[in-house]
C-alpha cells in the first residue's frame, strides 16, 4: 500500500522518508513515508493521537523529527523553525486561529515582515498587497479592519491570505472546517480548488469524513503513529475510512434508543429569551430518561441557549424549571444546585484545567461529596477519581495532568466531573467535537447510560447524524427560534436541514 | 505503550505526593545548598542565634507573602501590600498614640483599614473589570498617600512596652510572638490550601476562571475575599514591623511588594495562576532571608546584594520554566 522506494514521479513536491518522532518513552510517529504532489489535496486522516498533528508540525517546522529525512521541491528539507518552513513556501493553518485580534488585517498578514519604505512602515503598500490576497480569496473586507471585528470564517481567511503573501506552495490545514458553517465551508472549498489550479498543494486534516470525498484527491490514514493506508482516490466509502482509522470493522455507532414510557417531566423551559437576540421565546420540556437533541446551523443560537439554561449567561426573560422548581437565572451555581450540569463546547477553555491532574479536575466542584467533613484528603480525592475513571473508561491515571490526555479522554474527564454531582439534567454541547471516531462511540454509550439512569439529557451537535442517532426528539433552532420539535421516527437529515436553513 | 504510559503516570503520582507542591522541590534543594555553602564560608551563619535572627527579619515579608501566594494563585497580583503595610502602621500609631485609644483597639482598627484596602482592590477588579495590576497600582498610591496624610508625613514613635516586647522577647529562648504568629499563619494557610475545598477552589480559579465558574465556584466573591486577606495580612505585617521598630513611618514598607512577589515566585508559583503553594513560598521567603543574611555576613555591599537577589530570581524562574518545558 505504501510507496517506500523513491518515487520517480516528477510531480512530487514534498517527500517524507522514514520520519519518526519519539517523546521518551512514547513514540508518536514511526517510519512515515509520504508524498505530496503538485496541485493536489492530500487528506490526512486518523484518530486523535494517531500522529497527524505531529506529522504536520514536523513538515511546518514546529517540531523536529527524531529520525528520517524530507525533500522539498527536490532539495533536502529540514526546517528548524516555522520561519524556515514559511520561507521555503510551506504554511500551516491552525485549527485555532493564531491572529493578533487588535491589529488590522493587513498588519496580521504582514506581521514580522512589514514592508518598509524610507525607514517607516509602508502602510499603503501593506494594505494594497493584503487587499490583493483578500480579493484572490473572494473576501470583501477592508484590510484596515481589525481582526477582532471579523467572524471566525473570515479570520481563517486572513490566515490563508497571510500564507499566500508568503508565496506558499504547500498549505497544511488542520481541521479548517471545525468552526465553519455550511456556506463558509463551501467557500473554503472553492478557494482550495482555485489555489489548486494555480499549483498549490494541500495537506488537509479533518475529522469530518464526509468532506473528504468533496475536497481531497488522495487519502492517507494514520493509526497509532503509523501509516496504515493510502488511497489513490478520495472516492472511498466513509465506512472504509473509519475502519482504516480504528483498525476494526465498525458495526454500530449509536446505542439503541431506550423507551421512555412513564418518565416524568424533568426540565421545562418556557419562553426563554437571551441577550442580544441570540435566541428568543424558546420553549420545550424534557422527560426523565429522554435524550433531547438540539440541531441547527452555526449561529442558530444553540450554544447560547444551553449556556443560558445552565446559568452560564444571563437571560432577558423566560423561565427554566427543574422538577417543577424554578431556577434562578444567570447563576451557574444556582443551576448546579438544582441539578443542571453543562458539559461545555469549548473543552479547553471551559471544561478542564489542563495543568491540573485528572483527579483534581474530577474532584473540582464535587468537594461536598469527596470531602463531606470539609477536609480534602488526597487519598479520598484519588479514590473518588479512580471510581470515575473506571466508570467512564478514561485512559489515564488520577495523577496525570489533563494536558497529557487525548481529546476524547479529556471530554470523558469533563463528563465524569459533571456527572459525579449526580445531576438531574445534563447538557452536552458538541460532545464529540475534535474527538476521533473510535472514542465517539464510547461517549455515545455514556450518553445513553445517563438517560437510562433517569436523567434528562440535552445534546447539542453540529453533526446531524449524531443528533439523529442519539435523540428521542430533536428541536431545530433557526436564527434563535424554535422551528419545531421532531420525533425520532419523523426526523431525517432532510427534514431537519429544511427547518434549520429556511 | 499503554503499560509504559501508566508506569510513568504512577511514578508521577508518587512524585507529586512527596513533593512540597507547586514545583517547590527545586527551590528547596537550592535553599539547602545555599545554607551548606554559607555554613562553610562563614563561622557565624550556622548557629541557632543567627537562625532566629533571620526568622525575625523575614517575619514581615513572610506574613505578606502568605497573602500574596493566594493572590498569585488565582492569577492576580497585589502591588499595594507595601503601602497598605504603612497605612496600617500609621492608623495604629495615630489611634493608639495620638488619639489615645486603647492599643488593642488601635491594632484592630489598623487591621480593618488594611482589609478594607484589599476589599476595595478586589471590588475594582471584579466589579469594574480592572486588571489586578492596575487596580492594586492605584491602591498602592492611595494607601501610601493616606498613610502620609494622617500625620502629614511625620513618624510616630514609642509604643507600649508590651507591644514592642511581642517582637523582642523570645519565649522559651526561642520564638518571639511575631515569629510564632507567622509560623502559625503559614501552617494554617498551608492546611487551607491543601485540604479545604475553598483552598482548592483558588487553584481552579487560577487554572481557568471560566472552568471554575461553571463548576459552581463564585469566582468574583472569592477574588474579593482573596484581596481582602492579602490586605489584612499586609496590615498585620505593618503591625509587626511597628512592634519591631517601636515606631511607625508613612514611608515604611517601600518596595516590599516586590520582595514579596519575588519570594512567592522563587517558591515556584506561576504568575499565570494555578500553580504554587505555602510550602514553596516559605522556601522562597527563607531563600531571600538567608541570602541577605549570608551576604551581610560575607560583608557583601548592599548594592551587590541587590544584583545577587535579582540573579537568584531569574535563575529560580528560569530553572522552573526549563523543567516544565521538558515535561511538555
Amino acid at each position: 500500500m505504501t510507496v517506500s522506494s523513491p518515487s520517480p514521479d516528477r510531480d512530487v513536491v514534498l517527500q517524507l522518508r522514514g520520519i519518526g518522532k519519539t517523546y521518551e518513552p512514547v513514540t508518536v510517529l514511526r517510519n512515515l513515508d509520504l508524498d505530496v504532489r503538485r496541485g493536489e489535496v492530500l487528506a490526512l486522516l486518523g484518530e486523535n493521537g494517531a500522529g497527524k498533528s505531529t506529522a504536520s508540525s514536523i513538515i511546518a517546522g514546529l517540531v523536529r523529527p527524531t529520525v528520517g529525512t524530507m525533500t522539498w521541491q527536490g532539495a533536502p528539507y529540514a526546517p528548524a523553525s516555522p520561519a524556515d518552513a514559511l520561507s521555503a513556501g510551506i504554511g500551516l493553518i491552525h485549527q485555532e486561529m493564531r491572529l493578533l485580534p487588535d491589529l488590522s488585517i493587513a498588519e496580521n498578514v504582514f506581521v514580522g515582515r512589514l514592508p518598509v519604505a524610507g525607514g517607516r512602515v509602508d502602510r499603503a503598500q501593506m494594505e494594497r498587497r493584503a487587499a490583493q490576497q483578500l480579493h484572490r480569496l473572494g473576501l470583501d473586507v477592508s484590510p484596515s479592519m481589525l481582526v477582532r471585528e471579523l467572524r471566525v470564517a473570515a479570520q481563517q481567511q486572513v490566515e490563508i491570505a497571510k500564507a499566500l503573501t508568503l508565496k506558499a506552495r504547500l498549505l497544511i490545514f488542520d481541521e479548517p472546517t471545525a468552526a465553519l458553517g455550511g456556506d463558509e465551508t463551501d467557500r473554503l472549498f472553492e478557494q482550495i480548488a482555485s489555489l489548486k489550479a494555480e499549483g498549490v498543494s494541500f495537506i488537509y486534516i479533518s475529522h469530518r469524513l464526509d468532506e473528504i470525498a468533496l475536497i481531497a484527491d488522495r487519502v492517507a490514514v494514520l493509526r497509532d503513529g503509523e501509516l496504515v493506508a493510502t488511497h489513490e482516490t478520495a472516492q472511498v466509502p466513509v465506512k472504509r475510512l473509519v475502519e482504516d482509522m480504528v483498525g476494526r470493522p465498525l458495526d454500530r455507532m449509536f446505542p439503541a434508543i431506550q423507551s421512555i414510557e412513564g418518565g416524568a417531566t424533568r426540565i421545562e423551559v418556557e419562553g426563554l429569551t437571551g441577550v442580544d437576540g441570540a435566541f428568543s421565546d424558546v420553549s420545550f420540556a424534557v422527560r426523565a430518561g429522554e435524550v433531547f437533541g438540539i440541531a441547527g446551523i452555526v449561529g442558530a443560537g444553540r450554544t447560547e441557549l444551553v449556556r443560558a439554561i445552565a446559568g452560564a449567561d444571563p437571560v432577558v426573560s423566560g423561565t427554566v424549571k427543574v422538577d417543577g422548581v424554578p431556577v434562578h437565572p444567570g447563576d451557574p451555581r444556582a443551576a448546579l444546585d438544582q441539578g443542571i450540569v453543562l458539559v461545555p463546547e469549548d473543552r479547553k477553555a471551559q471544561g478542564v484545567l489542563l495543568d491540573h491532574t485528572i483527579a483534581d479536575n474530577i474532584a473540582l466542584g464535587n468537594y461536598p461529596r469527596v470531602a463531606p467533613s470539609g477536609w480534602v484528603r488526597p487519598a479520598a480525592v484519588e479514590r473518588f477519581a479512580e471510581a470515575a475513571i473506571k466508570r467512564f473508561g478514561i485512559k489515564g491515571r488520577g495523577g496525570q495532568l489533563a494536558r497529557q490526555l487525548s481529546g476524547g479522554n479529556q471530554q470523558k474527564v469533563v463528563i465524569a466531573k459533571s456527572i459525579s454531582r449526580q445531576p438531574r439534567v445534563v447538557i452536552l454541547d458538541e460532545p464529540t467535537r475534535g474527538i476521533d471516531v473510535g472514542a465517539r462511540a464510547a461517549i455515545y454509550d455514556v450518553i445513553a447510560e445517563l438517560a437510562r439512569e433517569g436523567l434528562a439529557v440535552i445534546v447539542v451537535s453540529s453533526d446531524l447524524d449524531e443528533v439523529l442517532g442519539l435523540s428521542h426528539r430533536i428541536m431545530v433552532l433557526n436564527r434563535g427560534r424554535n422551528r419545531g420539535i421532531l420525533g425520532h421516527e419523523a426526523a431525517g437529515r432532510i427534514e431537519v436541514m429544511e427547518l434549520a436553513t429556511t | 505503550m499503554m503499560a509504559v504510559t501508566s508506569e510513568t503516570a504512577r511514578v508521577e503520582t508518587k512524585r507529586r505526593r512527596f513533593s512540597l507542591g507547586g514545583g517547590a522541590t527545586g527551590p528547596f534543594i537550592g535553599l539547602i545548598a545555599m545554607c551548606i555553602f554559607l555554613s562553610l564560608a562563614t563561622d557565624t551563619f550556622f548557629s541557632v542565634r543567627n537562625f532566629l535572627n533571620v526568622m525575625d527579619q523575614v517575619t514581615v515579608i513572610g506574613v505578606m507573602a502568605i497573602g500574596m501566594t493566594l493572590v498569585i494563585l488565582i492569577g492576580g497580583i497585589d502591588l499595594s501590600v507595601g503601602s497598605v503595610l504603612a497605612l496600617s502602621a500609621m492608623v495604629m500609631g495615630f489611634l493608639g498614640n495620638t488619639i489615645g485609644l486603647p492599643f488593642g483597639v488601635a491594632i484592630l482598627a489598623a487591621l480593618l483599614a488594611a482589609a478594607l484596602c484589599g476589599t476595595v482592590s478586589g471590588l475594582m477588579i471584579t466589579q469594574l473589570n480592572m486588571p489586578p495590576f492596575i487596580a492594586t497600582l492605584a491602591m498602592m498610591s492611595i494607601a501610601r498617600g493616606i498613610a502620609s496624610i494622617i500625620t502629614d508625613g511625620e513618624q510616630i514613635v514609642g509604643f507600649p512596652d508590651w507591644f514592642s516586647n511581642l517582637a523582642i522577647i523570645r519565649y522559651g529562648g526561642f520564638l518571639s510572638a511575631t515569629v510564632a504568629t507567622m509560623i502559625v499563619l503559614a501552617f494554617a494557610f498551608w492546611v487551607f490550601l491543601r485540604f479545604r475545598p475553598a483552598g482548592r477552589a483558588l487553584y481552579a480559579i487560577g487554572g481557568s476562571p471560566e472552568v471554575a465558574r461553571l463548576a459552581g465556584i463564585r469566582v468574583k466573591a472569592v477574588t474579593v475575599r482573596v484581596y481582602m486577606v492579602s490586605g489584612l495580612l499586609a496590615g498585620l505585617a505593618g503591625v509587626i514591623l511597628s512592634a519591631r521598630l517601636d515606631s511607625a513611618q508613612p514611608s515604611s514598607g517601600l518596595g516590599y511588594e516586590l520582595d514579596t512577589i519575588a519570594a512567592v515566585v522563587i517558591g515556584g508559583a506561576s504568575l499565570a495562576g494555578g500553580v504554587g503553594g505555602i510550602a514553596g513560598t516559605a522556601v522562597g521567603v527563607l531563600i531571600i532571608g538567608f541570602l541577605r543574611n549570608g551576604l551581610n555576613l560575607l560583608h557583601v555591599s548592599p548594592f551587590v546584594q541587590q544584583v545577587v537577589i535579582g540573579v537568584v530570581i531569574a535563575l529560580a524562574v528560569a530553572a522552573d520554566t526549563l523543567r516544565s518545558r521538558r515535561r511538555h
